[in-house]
Protein backbone atom coordinates (compact mmCIF):
# COMPACT_ATOMS: atom_id res chain seq x y z
CA UNK A 1 0.00 0.00 0.00
CA UNK A 2 1.56 3.79 -0.92
CA UNK A 3 1.92 6.45 1.96
CA UNK A 4 -0.86 8.30 0.07
CA UNK A 5 -3.19 5.73 -0.02
CA UNK A 6 -3.26 5.52 4.04
CA UNK A 7 -6.45 6.30 5.89
CA UNK A 8 -5.77 9.92 6.74
CA UNK A 9 -6.79 8.93 11.04
CA UNK A 10 -3.63 6.12 10.33
CA UNK A 11 -1.49 8.66 9.09
CA UNK A 12 -2.64 11.04 12.00
CA UNK A 13 -2.11 8.14 14.58
CA UNK A 14 1.25 7.80 13.36
CA UNK A 15 2.03 11.15 12.99
CA UNK A 16 1.31 12.30 16.40
CA UNK A 17 2.50 10.04 18.86
CA UNK A 18 0.87 9.50 22.15
CA UNK A 19 3.21 12.03 25.20
CA UNK A 20 5.06 9.86 26.87
CA UNK A 21 4.87 7.64 30.07
CA UNK A 22 8.04 8.55 31.79
CA UNK A 23 9.32 10.00 33.67
CA UNK A 24 7.34 8.71 37.12
CA UNK A 25 6.61 10.34 40.16
CA UNK A 26 5.46 8.82 42.97
CA UNK A 27 4.55 10.60 46.11
CA UNK A 28 3.53 9.27 49.45
CA UNK A 29 2.32 6.01 48.54
CA UNK A 30 0.94 4.15 51.21
CA UNK A 31 -0.56 0.84 51.31
CA UNK A 32 -2.55 -0.17 53.99
CA UNK A 33 -4.80 -3.83 54.70
CA UNK A 34 -6.81 -3.61 57.72
CA UNK A 35 -4.34 -2.37 60.15
CA UNK A 36 -0.98 -3.10 58.30
CA UNK A 37 0.91 -1.08 56.30
CA UNK A 38 2.15 -3.00 53.18
CA UNK A 39 4.00 0.21 51.46
CA UNK A 40 4.62 3.51 54.32
CA UNK A 41 5.21 6.70 52.50
CA UNK A 42 7.17 5.90 49.37
CA UNK A 43 8.58 8.61 47.43
CA UNK A 44 10.41 8.00 43.87
CA UNK A 45 11.40 8.88 40.74
CA UNK A 46 12.50 7.01 38.04
CA UNK A 47 13.87 8.73 34.45
CA UNK A 48 12.44 7.60 31.10
CA UNK A 49 15.06 4.85 30.18
CA UNK A 50 16.39 2.39 31.87
CA UNK A 51 15.99 -1.20 33.75
CA UNK A 52 15.14 -0.27 37.03
CA UNK A 53 15.73 -3.43 39.33
CA UNK A 54 13.05 -3.87 42.69
CA UNK A 55 14.76 -5.96 45.01
CA UNK A 56 13.98 -6.59 48.88
CA UNK A 57 13.73 -9.37 51.33
CA UNK A 58 10.20 -11.35 51.31
CA UNK A 59 6.86 -9.24 52.42
CA UNK A 60 8.77 -5.66 51.50
CA UNK A 61 6.26 -4.92 49.23
CA UNK A 62 8.00 -4.93 45.90
CA UNK A 63 5.69 -7.22 43.72
CA UNK A 64 2.41 -5.26 45.27
CA UNK A 65 4.66 -2.12 43.83
CA UNK A 66 3.95 -3.11 40.77
CA UNK A 67 0.83 -3.77 40.79
CA UNK A 68 -0.06 -0.39 42.00
CA UNK A 69 2.83 0.96 39.39
CA UNK A 70 0.73 -0.99 37.01
CA UNK A 71 -3.02 0.32 37.78
CA UNK A 72 -4.22 -3.20 39.28
CA UNK A 73 -4.57 -2.15 42.84
CA UNK A 74 -5.43 1.64 43.89
CA UNK A 75 -3.05 2.90 47.05
CA UNK A 76 -4.65 3.73 50.17
CA UNK A 77 -3.27 7.16 49.62
CA UNK A 78 -0.38 8.79 47.52
CA UNK A 79 0.01 9.87 43.71
CA UNK A 80 1.31 7.70 40.88
CA UNK A 81 2.36 10.39 37.75
CA UNK A 82 2.72 8.48 34.63
CA UNK A 83 4.70 11.28 32.63
CA UNK A 84 0.81 13.74 33.73
CA UNK A 85 -0.88 10.91 32.06
CA UNK A 86 -4.51 10.01 32.83
CA UNK A 87 -4.51 6.95 35.43
CA UNK A 88 -7.04 4.99 33.73
CA UNK A 89 -5.35 4.98 29.84
CA UNK A 90 -1.26 4.03 31.54
CA UNK A 91 -2.33 0.34 32.39
CA UNK A 92 -2.63 -0.12 28.16
CA UNK A 93 0.30 1.31 27.48
CA UNK A 94 2.09 -1.27 30.12
CA UNK A 95 2.85 -5.18 30.63
CA UNK A 96 3.16 -7.25 33.24
CA UNK A 97 4.89 -10.83 33.53
CA UNK A 98 3.83 -12.79 36.43
CA UNK A 99 6.02 -14.88 38.60
CA UNK A 100 3.85 -17.93 38.12
CA UNK A 101 2.73 -16.93 34.24
CA UNK A 102 -1.23 -17.24 33.54
CA UNK A 103 -1.47 -18.96 30.05
CA UNK A 104 -4.65 -19.59 27.86
CA UNK A 105 -5.64 -23.63 27.55
CA UNK A 106 -4.64 -22.92 24.24
CA UNK A 107 -1.72 -23.36 21.51
CA UNK A 108 1.16 -21.68 22.31
CA UNK A 109 0.09 -19.43 18.95
CA UNK A 110 -3.01 -18.95 19.78
CA UNK A 111 -1.88 -17.24 23.09
CA UNK A 112 -0.10 -15.01 21.13
CA UNK A 113 -3.10 -14.05 18.88
CA UNK A 114 -5.35 -13.76 21.80
CA UNK A 115 -3.83 -10.62 22.81
CA UNK A 116 -3.01 -9.68 18.87
CA UNK A 117 -6.71 -10.00 18.51
CA UNK A 118 -7.78 -8.19 21.38
CA UNK A 119 -5.36 -5.70 21.87
CA UNK A 120 -6.27 -4.58 17.47
CA UNK A 121 -2.71 -5.50 16.50
CA UNK A 122 -1.25 -6.70 13.25
CA UNK A 123 -1.88 -10.57 13.65
CA UNK A 124 0.85 -10.69 11.14
CA UNK A 125 3.79 -9.87 14.14
CA UNK A 126 2.64 -13.91 15.88
CA UNK A 127 5.44 -15.71 13.88
CA UNK A 128 7.85 -13.05 14.29
CA UNK A 129 7.01 -12.85 18.15
CA UNK A 130 7.39 -16.45 18.61
CA UNK A 131 10.65 -16.84 16.63
CA UNK A 132 12.07 -13.92 18.93
CA UNK A 133 11.28 -15.93 21.93
CA UNK A 134 12.84 -18.76 20.55
CA UNK A 135 9.15 -20.82 20.51
CA UNK A 136 8.55 -20.93 16.67
CA UNK A 137 9.23 -24.92 16.61
CA UNK A 138 5.99 -25.04 19.18
CA UNK A 139 3.63 -22.84 18.48
CA UNK A 140 0.93 -25.48 17.75
CA UNK A 141 1.61 -27.25 21.20
CA UNK A 142 -0.77 -26.63 24.09
CA UNK A 143 0.65 -23.76 25.83
CA UNK A 144 0.34 -25.58 29.43
CA UNK A 145 2.40 -28.74 28.49
CA UNK A 146 5.85 -25.98 28.08
CA UNK A 147 8.20 -26.02 30.63
CA UNK A 148 8.31 -23.62 33.12
CA UNK A 149 10.77 -21.39 31.21
CA UNK A 150 9.12 -21.73 28.22
CA UNK A 151 6.16 -21.12 29.40
CA UNK A 152 7.43 -17.44 30.98
CA UNK A 153 9.28 -16.43 27.29
CA UNK A 154 5.79 -17.04 25.79
CA UNK A 155 4.44 -14.85 28.82
CA UNK A 156 7.20 -12.32 27.97
CA UNK A 157 6.34 -12.58 24.18
CA UNK A 158 2.52 -12.06 24.80
CA UNK A 159 3.69 -8.93 26.97
CA UNK A 160 5.65 -7.98 24.18
CA UNK A 161 3.33 -8.19 21.71
CA UNK A 162 1.00 -4.85 23.54
CA UNK A 163 4.16 -2.87 22.25
CA UNK A 164 4.33 -1.67 26.07
CA UNK A 165 6.23 1.40 27.01
CA UNK A 166 6.70 0.51 29.94
CA UNK A 167 7.03 -3.43 30.97
CA UNK A 168 6.96 -5.03 34.38
CA UNK A 169 8.16 -8.51 35.24
CA UNK A 170 7.65 -9.98 38.52
CA UNK A 171 10.53 -12.10 39.47
CA UNK A 172 9.95 -13.96 35.92
CA UNK A 173 13.22 -15.95 36.32
CA UNK A 174 11.88 -17.68 39.95
CA UNK A 175 13.41 -21.42 39.60
CA UNK A 176 13.96 -21.27 36.40
CA UNK A 177 17.91 -23.21 35.39
CA UNK A 178 20.72 -20.98 34.49
CA UNK A 179 19.73 -21.08 30.48
CA UNK A 180 16.16 -20.24 31.10
CA UNK A 181 17.15 -17.14 32.29
CA UNK A 182 19.89 -16.25 30.24
CA UNK A 183 17.03 -16.67 27.16
CA UNK A 184 14.93 -14.12 29.49
CA UNK A 185 17.41 -11.97 30.21
CA UNK A 186 18.27 -11.62 26.78
CA UNK A 187 14.96 -10.91 25.74
CA UNK A 188 14.24 -7.93 28.03
CA UNK A 189 17.81 -6.41 27.78
CA UNK A 190 17.07 -6.27 23.97
CA UNK A 191 13.59 -4.52 24.93
CA UNK A 192 15.64 -2.22 27.09
CA UNK A 193 17.77 -1.52 24.26
CA UNK A 194 14.85 -0.58 21.84
CA UNK A 195 13.93 1.85 24.68
CA UNK A 196 11.27 -0.01 26.63
CA UNK A 197 11.39 1.16 30.13
CA UNK A 198 12.13 -1.40 32.54
CA UNK A 199 10.95 -2.34 36.36
CA UNK A 200 11.98 -5.73 37.01
CA UNK A 201 11.52 -7.21 40.73
CA UNK A 202 14.64 -9.71 41.42
CA UNK A 203 15.77 -11.46 44.61
CA UNK A 204 18.74 -12.62 42.19
CA UNK A 205 21.99 -10.77 43.20
CA UNK A 206 23.90 -11.34 40.14
CA UNK A 207 20.99 -10.96 37.95
CA UNK A 208 20.37 -7.74 39.62
CA UNK A 209 23.93 -6.99 38.63
CA UNK A 210 23.53 -7.93 35.12
CA UNK A 211 20.84 -6.21 34.37
CA UNK A 212 20.20 -2.75 36.65
CA UNK A 213 20.87 0.59 35.36
CA UNK A 214 19.59 1.67 39.09
CA UNK A 215 17.99 -0.34 42.14
CA UNK A 216 15.60 0.41 44.20
CA UNK A 217 15.76 -1.55 47.39
CA UNK A 218 12.45 -2.10 49.42
CA UNK A 219 12.98 -2.60 53.37
CA UNK A 220 9.85 -3.30 55.92
CA UNK A 221 7.52 -1.53 52.99
CA UNK A 222 9.83 1.64 52.86
CA UNK A 223 12.31 2.55 50.53
CA UNK A 224 15.60 1.73 51.96
CA UNK A 225 18.10 2.96 48.78
CA UNK A 226 17.11 4.06 45.35
CA UNK A 227 20.53 4.99 43.54
CA UNK A 228 22.54 3.34 40.35
CA UNK A 229 23.47 0.28 39.92
CA UNK A 230 26.91 0.79 40.33
CA UNK A 231 26.66 2.64 43.71
CA UNK A 232 24.75 -0.06 45.10
CA UNK A 233 26.58 -3.00 44.73
CA UNK A 234 29.97 -1.18 45.49
CA UNK A 235 28.63 1.39 48.20
CA UNK A 236 25.18 0.09 49.78
CA UNK A 237 24.23 3.32 51.98
CA UNK A 238 21.68 1.52 53.44
CA UNK A 239 22.53 -1.49 56.51
CA UNK A 240 19.38 -3.54 55.37
CA UNK A 241 20.74 -3.29 51.65
CA UNK A 242 24.46 -4.27 53.16
CA UNK A 243 23.29 -7.08 55.07
CA UNK A 244 20.78 -8.58 52.14
CA UNK A 245 23.69 -8.27 49.76
CA UNK A 246 25.96 -9.98 52.37
CA UNK A 247 23.50 -12.62 52.47
CA UNK A 248 22.32 -11.53 56.20
CA UNK A 249 18.89 -12.87 57.45
CA UNK A 250 16.80 -9.04 56.81
CA UNK A 251 14.01 -8.76 58.36
CA UNK B 1 -49.03 -59.10 34.97
CA UNK B 2 -45.75 -60.55 33.75
CA UNK B 3 -43.17 -62.24 35.36
CA UNK B 4 -39.63 -60.09 35.02
CA UNK B 5 -38.24 -62.78 32.93
CA UNK B 6 -41.32 -62.80 30.48
CA UNK B 7 -41.82 -58.86 30.41
CA UNK B 8 -37.56 -58.44 30.27
CA UNK B 9 -37.38 -61.59 27.04
CA UNK B 10 -40.00 -59.18 25.73
CA UNK B 11 -38.75 -55.81 26.14
CA UNK B 12 -35.35 -56.77 24.00
CA UNK B 13 -38.29 -58.36 21.47
CA UNK B 14 -39.39 -54.68 21.25
CA UNK B 15 -35.85 -53.02 21.30
CA UNK B 16 -34.89 -55.16 18.60
CA UNK B 17 -37.59 -55.50 16.21
CA UNK B 18 -37.76 -51.34 16.45
CA UNK B 19 -40.97 -50.88 17.55
CA UNK B 20 -43.06 -47.62 15.97
CA UNK B 21 -44.91 -47.03 19.21
CA UNK B 22 -41.51 -47.22 21.28
CA UNK B 23 -39.21 -45.28 18.21
CA UNK B 24 -41.96 -42.44 18.23
CA UNK B 25 -41.68 -42.36 22.30
CA UNK B 26 -37.85 -42.47 22.16
CA UNK B 27 -37.54 -39.71 19.42
CA UNK B 28 -40.69 -37.33 21.23
CA UNK B 29 -38.21 -37.90 24.48
CA UNK B 30 -34.99 -36.97 22.88
CA UNK B 31 -36.40 -34.30 20.75
CA UNK B 32 -38.14 -32.49 23.93
CA UNK B 33 -35.54 -32.72 26.11
CA UNK B 34 -32.63 -31.83 23.23
CA UNK B 35 -34.89 -28.35 22.69
CA UNK B 36 -35.02 -27.62 26.00
CA UNK B 37 -31.37 -27.80 27.03
CA UNK B 38 -30.36 -25.70 24.35
CA UNK B 39 -32.71 -23.33 25.43
CA UNK B 40 -31.37 -23.50 28.91
CA UNK B 41 -28.09 -23.53 28.04
CA UNK B 42 -28.97 -20.11 26.02
CA UNK B 43 -30.50 -18.81 28.93
CA UNK B 44 -28.25 -20.30 31.68
CA UNK B 45 -25.28 -19.72 30.10
CA UNK B 46 -25.16 -15.98 29.85
CA UNK B 47 -26.46 -16.07 33.28
CA UNK B 48 -23.78 -17.89 34.61
CA UNK B 49 -20.86 -15.56 33.06
CA UNK B 50 -22.33 -12.45 34.18
CA UNK B 51 -22.91 -13.59 38.06
CA UNK B 52 -19.09 -15.41 37.41
CA UNK B 53 -17.15 -11.90 36.66
CA UNK B 54 -19.50 -9.43 38.29
CA UNK B 55 -19.28 -8.13 41.41
CA UNK B 56 -22.90 -6.35 42.47
CA UNK B 57 -24.87 -6.03 45.80
CA UNK B 58 -26.96 -8.74 45.99
CA UNK B 59 -24.68 -11.05 44.31
CA UNK B 60 -24.70 -13.16 47.55
CA UNK B 61 -28.49 -13.57 47.39
CA UNK B 62 -28.54 -14.14 43.91
CA UNK B 63 -25.79 -17.21 44.15
CA UNK B 64 -28.09 -18.67 46.66
CA UNK B 65 -31.29 -18.28 45.02
CA UNK B 66 -29.50 -20.30 41.61
CA UNK B 67 -27.95 -22.86 43.97
CA UNK B 68 -31.38 -23.15 45.41
CA UNK B 69 -33.23 -23.25 41.78
CA UNK B 70 -30.99 -26.58 41.07
CA UNK B 71 -33.14 -28.78 43.21
CA UNK B 72 -36.58 -27.66 41.95
CA UNK B 73 -39.10 -30.61 42.13
CA UNK B 74 -39.98 -31.13 38.94
CA UNK B 75 -43.98 -31.71 39.96
CA UNK B 76 -43.89 -27.98 41.16
CA UNK B 77 -42.53 -26.78 38.00
CA UNK B 78 -45.43 -28.57 35.90
CA UNK B 79 -47.46 -27.07 38.25
CA UNK B 80 -46.50 -23.85 37.55
CA UNK B 81 -46.05 -23.90 34.12
CA UNK B 82 -49.54 -25.48 33.98
CA UNK B 83 -51.26 -22.49 35.43
CA UNK B 84 -49.97 -20.07 33.37
CA UNK B 85 -50.84 -22.20 30.12
CA UNK B 86 -54.20 -23.50 31.46
CA UNK B 87 -57.10 -22.09 29.61
CA UNK B 88 -57.93 -19.67 32.02
CA UNK B 89 -54.17 -18.92 32.77
CA UNK B 90 -52.22 -15.90 31.37
CA UNK B 91 -50.56 -17.43 28.38
CA UNK B 92 -54.27 -19.91 28.10
CA UNK B 93 -54.43 -18.01 24.85
CA UNK B 94 -51.45 -19.15 23.46
CA UNK B 95 -53.30 -22.55 23.59
CA UNK B 96 -49.90 -24.46 24.68
CA UNK B 97 -51.18 -26.90 27.34
CA UNK B 98 -50.43 -30.79 26.19
CA UNK B 99 -48.57 -30.01 23.05
CA UNK B 100 -44.71 -30.68 23.28
CA UNK B 101 -43.90 -27.20 23.04
CA UNK B 102 -45.35 -27.10 27.17
CA UNK B 103 -43.09 -29.94 27.86
CA UNK B 104 -40.11 -28.08 26.18
CA UNK B 105 -41.21 -24.96 28.42
CA UNK B 106 -41.34 -27.07 31.45
CA UNK B 107 -37.97 -29.05 31.52
CA UNK B 108 -36.32 -25.74 30.00
CA UNK B 109 -37.86 -24.12 33.77
CA UNK B 110 -36.26 -26.59 35.23
CA UNK B 111 -32.57 -27.15 34.08
CA UNK B 112 -31.95 -23.50 33.15
CA UNK B 113 -30.87 -23.25 36.75
CA UNK B 114 -28.74 -25.90 36.57
CA UNK B 115 -26.49 -24.87 33.57
CA UNK B 116 -26.55 -21.43 35.42
CA UNK B 117 -25.25 -22.43 38.87
CA UNK B 118 -22.92 -24.99 37.19
CA UNK B 119 -21.69 -22.95 34.47
CA UNK B 120 -21.32 -19.71 36.96
CA UNK B 121 -18.81 -22.10 39.57
CA UNK B 122 -16.87 -23.46 36.33
CA UNK B 123 -16.66 -20.16 35.03
CA UNK B 124 -15.67 -18.12 38.34
CA UNK B 125 -12.80 -21.00 39.60
CA UNK B 126 -11.11 -20.06 35.50
CA UNK B 127 -11.95 -16.43 36.36
CA UNK B 128 -9.77 -16.46 39.39
CA UNK B 129 -6.98 -17.36 37.77
CA UNK B 130 -7.66 -15.24 34.78
CA UNK B 131 -8.73 -12.08 36.34
CA UNK B 132 -5.38 -10.27 36.97
CA UNK B 133 -3.86 -11.60 33.65
CA UNK B 134 -6.51 -10.20 31.76
CA UNK B 135 -6.90 -6.58 33.98
CA UNK B 136 -3.26 -5.92 33.09
CA UNK B 137 -4.28 -7.00 29.29
CA UNK B 138 -7.30 -4.17 29.86
CA UNK B 139 -9.60 -6.51 28.18
CA UNK B 140 -13.09 -5.37 27.99
CA UNK B 141 -15.89 -7.27 30.22
CA UNK B 142 -17.25 -9.03 26.52
CA UNK B 143 -13.29 -10.18 25.59
CA UNK B 144 -13.46 -11.77 29.22
CA UNK B 145 -16.71 -13.28 28.93
CA UNK B 146 -15.38 -14.64 25.73
CA UNK B 147 -12.17 -15.85 26.63
CA UNK B 148 -13.77 -17.69 29.68
CA UNK B 149 -16.57 -19.45 27.64
CA UNK B 150 -13.65 -20.24 25.18
CA UNK B 151 -11.38 -21.60 27.10
CA UNK B 152 -13.85 -23.70 29.53
CA UNK B 153 -15.56 -25.18 26.80
CA UNK B 154 -14.96 -28.47 27.67
CA UNK B 155 -16.07 -28.03 31.24
CA UNK B 156 -19.14 -26.43 30.00
CA UNK B 157 -20.05 -28.96 27.46
CA UNK B 158 -20.42 -31.77 30.54
CA UNK B 159 -22.90 -28.86 32.24
CA UNK B 160 -24.89 -29.08 29.44
CA UNK B 161 -25.04 -32.94 29.46
CA UNK B 162 -25.75 -32.85 32.77
CA UNK B 163 -28.51 -30.37 32.26
CA UNK B 164 -29.94 -32.79 29.36
CA UNK B 165 -29.23 -36.11 31.89
CA UNK B 166 -32.00 -34.43 34.10
CA UNK B 167 -34.37 -33.01 31.54
CA UNK B 168 -34.52 -36.34 29.65
CA UNK B 169 -35.22 -38.49 33.00
CA UNK B 170 -38.02 -36.74 34.77
CA UNK B 171 -41.32 -37.50 34.72
CA UNK B 172 -43.06 -35.08 37.42
CA UNK B 173 -43.03 -31.42 35.25
CA UNK B 174 -43.84 -33.33 31.70
CA UNK B 175 -46.89 -35.61 33.06
CA UNK B 176 -48.59 -32.22 34.19
CA UNK B 177 -48.38 -30.09 31.37
CA UNK B 178 -47.60 -32.89 28.36
CA UNK B 179 -50.41 -35.08 29.49
CA UNK B 180 -48.93 -38.01 28.16
CA UNK B 181 -51.30 -38.28 25.11
CA UNK B 182 -50.68 -41.05 22.60
CA UNK B 183 -48.69 -39.95 19.93
CA UNK B 184 -48.23 -36.79 20.45
CA UNK B 185 -46.88 -35.98 24.03
CA UNK B 186 -45.74 -39.84 25.38
CA UNK B 187 -42.21 -39.73 26.49
CA UNK B 188 -40.33 -42.37 27.58
CA UNK B 189 -40.76 -41.61 31.25
CA UNK B 190 -44.11 -40.77 31.39
CA UNK B 191 -45.01 -43.71 28.98
CA UNK B 192 -43.34 -45.71 31.71
CA UNK B 193 -45.22 -44.61 34.45
CA UNK B 194 -48.63 -45.29 32.21
CA UNK B 195 -47.52 -48.86 31.35
CA UNK B 196 -46.63 -50.26 34.89
CA UNK B 197 -50.15 -49.06 36.39
CA UNK B 198 -51.55 -50.88 33.18
CA UNK B 199 -49.38 -53.57 33.60
CA UNK B 200 -47.92 -53.74 30.69
CA UNK B 201 -44.38 -54.12 31.73
CA UNK B 202 -42.67 -54.52 28.73
CA UNK B 203 -43.24 -51.85 27.14
CA UNK B 204 -42.02 -50.14 30.19
CA UNK B 205 -39.21 -52.39 30.51
CA UNK B 206 -38.03 -51.84 27.18
CA UNK B 207 -38.97 -47.80 27.53
CA UNK B 208 -36.74 -48.29 30.69
CA UNK B 209 -33.82 -49.98 28.93
CA UNK B 210 -33.12 -47.41 26.20
CA UNK B 211 -33.54 -44.53 28.68
CA UNK B 212 -30.62 -46.54 30.79
CA UNK B 213 -28.62 -46.93 27.36
CA UNK B 214 -29.04 -43.02 26.90
CA UNK B 215 -27.86 -42.47 30.57
CA UNK B 216 -24.94 -44.66 30.05
CA UNK B 217 -24.31 -42.74 26.77
CA UNK B 218 -24.54 -39.11 28.01
CA UNK B 219 -22.04 -40.35 31.10
CA UNK B 220 -19.50 -41.41 28.20
CA UNK B 221 -20.20 -38.74 26.05
CA UNK B 222 -18.74 -36.65 29.05
CA UNK B 223 -15.94 -39.18 29.65
CA UNK B 224 -14.75 -38.55 26.29
CA UNK B 225 -15.16 -34.91 26.57
CA UNK B 226 -13.31 -34.89 29.47
CA UNK B 227 -10.61 -37.31 28.10
CA UNK B 228 -10.12 -35.46 24.90
CA UNK B 229 -9.72 -31.91 27.08
CA UNK B 230 -7.06 -33.54 29.15
CA UNK B 231 -5.32 -34.56 26.13
CA UNK B 232 -5.59 -31.63 24.47
CA UNK B 233 -3.91 -30.14 27.95
CA UNK B 234 -7.03 -27.99 28.58
CA UNK B 235 -7.32 -29.21 32.16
Amino acid sequence: MSDTALPLATKLKDAVPAAPLMPLSVRDLTLRFGETTVLDGLNFDLGSAGCTMIMGPNGSGKSLLLKLLHGLMAPTSGHIDWGGQDPQAVTKRQALVFQKPVLLRRSVAANIDFVLKTRGKDRGRRDALLDHVGLAHKADQPARLLSGGEAQRLALARALATDPEVLFLDEPTASLDPASVLAIETIVRDARNRGMRICFVTHDMGQARRMADDVLFLHGGRIAEHTAARDFFCEPQSASAQNYMDGRLVV
Amino acid sequence: MQSIGEAFGLALQLVASGDGDLLEIVLLSLRVSLTATAVACLIGLPIGALVAIGRFSGRGAVLIVMNALMGLPPVVVGLVVYLHLSRSGPLGFLGLLYTPTAMIIAQTILIAPIVAALSRQVLEDLHAEYAEQFRSLCLTRLQTVQALIWDARYSLLTVGLAGFGRAVAEVGAVIIVGGNIDHLTRVMTTAIALETSKGDLALALALGLILLVIALGVNAAVQSVRMTAARHAHV
